[in-house]
């Protein structure tokens, strides 16, 4: 479904991607982990075509997203969701306008049908009784669901998802998480999560990929990655691990 | 040779940029001409760049007026042909004026608005989502916007003639003792319709100017202008700068065009 061959890309002479090759299944969730500024974002805005390779392809659907301009890239955006990091809400617009706005946009729907439809869709991520907010008014937990419901409105064939469970309490990040998962099982999307919730996000994908040195460093299983003794992804995934059964620990000492 | 080297980057810099600056423009106006038009929003727009700033015209309009009775009244006046007091008021605000000073008006209350608006919907990433949806950005954002300003500037320079022509009939016939059928008489025979289509086409294009610069600006927040809210005060402050001083130069184009 998603293939991405060789890719490569600078910034003001930086190389950030330095060959990254990657390739999910259809139906398939992979997370894609690694340090801060490591290029995730930038990986995953090549694959929805907002920023072109220096070299190398992105083939989504066996579509190269370099060729695509005009009604086939909007074609193909259709069948598209992201999850932007920030939320990326319309911020003049109220939760139920963001939700409505592509159906709005993209379809034939009436405003009845269209109410029910959000309404729906606002239910499924938790955030009944918000509908008439603005994205000012709400935490930032709720921005992340209001965005996940919008990107969902559509259906999508193919989830993005650009760190949605950072800036936010452990609590509210599982709960984000755990509404990936069941969304994926209702609508059996492609998807790639983009996330340093280590070990949380082994819990709802099926593969891991570690983005390391602008290149694919590890690609595997999670209990495999878990167990792994290559030291770069043992620092990475052990540290994130054993950092939070420190911070677990600590916490439990401080109540006892 | 590390001088020449910088200074051709520098330059290469300059020139894509206007370049980008050019095929923006071209783009705005192409998606013009390509249905469906964003209705709602396009009135909303005249709401905001005509209908709000109707009041910052009119003030300085009327101020304008008054301060071109007064000047014109005593310069006039040492050479005796205070009846032309009329002809100047109307001619300065008609063909130089009106269009300039409103067009800076709405530079200043409606452009950086614009240019903040979008910067900060470009920084917290709204406009990568718009695009993701499937929907373009010009479409909503940018073509609104310049069909707003060419329905509302040349309403509001007119707005802006008429008030600174009373402005000049308060001060100079009511207060310094033109004749008022003198004062209005005599505009009527030296301004003639060349003269309101050139403040007319003045305006029109200054409209443009203001869109073109402001929207460019905002649009490119983050990639041309530093980011967050750096940025964006960056785009608003460059916006009004260049949009003025454009206007101000396409004034003179113009006007040696249309002499």
């Amino acid at each position: 479904m998603i293939k991405i061959d060789d890719l490569h890309k600078k910034f003001d002479g930086k190389d950030v991607l330095r060959g990254v090759s990657l390739e999910v299944r259809k139906g398939e969730v992979i997370a894609l982990i690694g340090g801060s500024g490591s290029g995730k974002s930038v990986f995953l805005k090549h694959v929805v075509g907002l920023m072109k390779p220096d070299r190398g392809r992105v083939i989504v659907d066996g579509m190269d997203m370099s060729d695509l301009r005009g009604r086939d890239l909007t074609k193909l955006r259709d069948r598209l969701g992201f999850l932007f990091q920030g939320g990326a809400l319309f911020d003049s617009m109220t939760v139920f306008e963001n939700v409505a706005f592509p159906l709005k946009e993209k379809t034939l729907m009436n405003n009845e049908l269209i109410r029910e439809r959000v309404f729906n869709e606002l239910e499924h991520v938790g955030l009944e009784g918000s509908e008439y907010k603005y994205p000012s008014q709400i935490s930032g937990g709720m921005v992340k669901r209001a965005a996940l419901a919008r990107a969902l409105v559509m259906d999508p064939e193919i989830m993005l998802f650009d760190e949605p469970t950072t800036g936010l309490d452990p609590v509210i990040g599982a709960a984000i998480l755990s509404l990936i998962d069941s969304c994926h099982k209702r609508l059996s999307f492609t998807g790639i999560i983009v996330t340093h919730e280590i070990p949380k996000v082994f819990d709802i994908v099926e593969r891991v990929a570690m983005l390391h040195e602008g290149i694919i460093w590890a690609d595997d299983t999670p209990e495999k990655l878990m167990s792994s003794s290559e030291p770069i992804v043992n620092a990475f995934v052990g540290e994130s691990i054993n950092g939070i059964i420190r911070h677990q620990t600590a916490n439990t000492m401080v109540q006892g | 040779m590390n001088f020449i080297r910088t200074l051709g980057a520098a330059t290469l810099v300059y020139v894509r940029r206007m370049g980008v600056m050019g095929v923006f423009l071209l783009k705005t106006f192409f998606y013009v001409f390509i249905p469906p038009l964003k209705l709602t929003r396009i009135l909303k727009q005249i709401r905001f760049i005509g209908l709000q700033s109707s009041s910052v015209i009119l003030l300085t309009g009327g101020f304008t007026g008054m301060v071109l009775g007064f000047q014109g009244f005593y310069s006039l006046n040492r050479f005796g042909s205070d009846a032309f007091l009329g002809p100047m008021v109307g001619l300065a605000l008609i063909k130089e004026l009106g269009p300039v000073l409103s067009a800076l008006m709405v530079t200043g209350r409606a452009g950086s608005a614009i240019t903040a608006e979008i910067g900060i919907m470009r920084i917290s990433e709204q406009v990568d989502a718009l695009e993701l949806m499937g929907l373009n950005p010009y479409r909503y954002l940018i073509v609104p916007n310049l069909l707003a300003v060419v329905i509302s500037m040349p309403l509001l320079t007119a707005i802006f003639d008429v008030v600174g022509i009373l402005g000049g009939y308060l001060v100079g016939v009511k207060m310094l003792g033109v004749s008022g059928g003198i004062y209005f008489g005599e505009m009527t025979s030296y301004v003639d319709i060349k003269d309101i289509m050139e403040g007319l086409y003045k305006s029109l294009t200054f409209g443009v100017i203001i869109i073109w610069v402001c929207c460019y600006k905002g649009f490119y927040t983050g990639i041309f202008t530093g980011f967050g809210a750096e940025g964006v005060s960056k785009a608003t402050t460059q916006a009004v700068v260049m949009s003025s001083v454009l206007i101000l130069v396409w004034d003179y184009v113009m006007t040696s065009l249309l002499f």
